[in-house]
């Protein structure tokens, strides 16, 4: 079984989903029985879950879906019309 | 064909073949349907990596005409956003690049592992509530996170960004950034600490930790 170093070294990879099966059995081995790692895995994975809540929400700008459309010739927002209306 | 294509896009270009000897090429005209979905998750990146809503717009409209242009490149059945990804990041790296000096691995100090959890780890203890993580974590507001992300030094921003945000393996981001998974790892490692740091700077600024009176 791991220890807590050991156990806090495979943190990252473990919250990123980099680890193998029998990579994350081994942490598991040991934070199962060890309150402490436990709660450190605990709270990094909660604060990736936060980040990427937090963080990836800006809305796309009209002006911008407007450009988007006009270079690629495609009708993304249903108006009838491809592009700004300066375009037409 | 990928070697001529990587002549003029050496980094897209690099596909993975896998065990299949034949590649299905991509058709043009499905561009557009296909790529549009992933617009707004590369604008709030490229938000983030530009820090300014003109370059931002201006970047995420490059990446879709260079998507657009070269889209017979990419291979049928490999993931179109982490495709688009290598185009942005490229896109970033070589507008941005000749403006900056280069930047340094020792651009951000070294910060002791584990910087936040060991100072909202005391705090809920001396609070004697375990469970309040997450609604610690809700506290800071989405500008603050942001913040803390955008201020980070592009070397450790953008993997950063890919891995956490975007939620990119360590392996397709070694690809989009063109370096090793082990330099991915140490800058994901060094710039999260760092991220980490400054949301505790904010934390401690709006009075949500070391406070030991009842500020309200």
């Amino acid at each position: 079984m791991a220890n807590c170093k050991e156990t806090l070294n495979e943190l990252e990879p473990y919250i990123d989903g980099e680890l193998s099966a029998d990579a994350k059995k081994h942490i598991h081995g040991h934070i199962d029985g060890c309150v402490d790692c436990q709660q450190a895995f605990e709270f990094h994975l909660e604060l990736k879950a936060a980040i990427q809540r937090k963080v990836n929400n800006d809305e796309l700008p009209n002006g911008l879906l407007m450009r988007l459309e006009s270079c690629l010739k495609e009708d993304f927002d249903g108006d009838g019309n491809v592009g700004v209306p300066s375009d037409r | 064909m990928v070697p001529l294509v990587g002549i003029f896009w050496p980094r897209i270009a690099r596909h993975r073949l896998g065990l299949t000897t034949f590649l299905l090429v991509a058709d043009r005209s499905m561009f557009a349907e296909r790529a549009m979905e992933y617009a707004p998750q590369l604008y709030s990146t490229a938000l983030r990596m530009t820090r300014n809503a003109a370059d931002a717009e201006d970047l995420v409209q490059e990446t879709m005409m260079r998507g657009y242009r070269s889209f017979d490149t990419f291979a049928e059945g490999t993931n179109l956003r982490a495709w688009l990804y290598r185009i942005l990041t490229n896109a970033f790296i070589n507008r941005y690049r000749s403006k900056q000096r280069r930047p340094m691995e020792t651009d951000l100090a070294d910060i002791e592992d584990l910087y936040l959890y060991k100072r909202v780890s005391t705090m809920e203890n001396a609070a004697g509530s375990l469970s309040a993580e997450d609604q610690f974590l809700d506290l800071f507001t989405d500008e603050e996170v942001k913040s803390a992300v955008e201020g980070l030094p592009d070397t450790f921003k953008l993997p950063v960004i890919l891995a956490d945000v975007e939620g990119f393996a360590y392996k397709e981001i070694a690809e989009m950034l063109d370096i090793p998974v082990g330099t991915v790892m140490s800058r994901l490692h060094r710039g999260r600490k760092s991220m980490q740091k400054e949301l505790y700077q904010y934390a401690k600024a709006r009075g949500l930790v070391d406070t030991p009176q009842d500020s309200d």
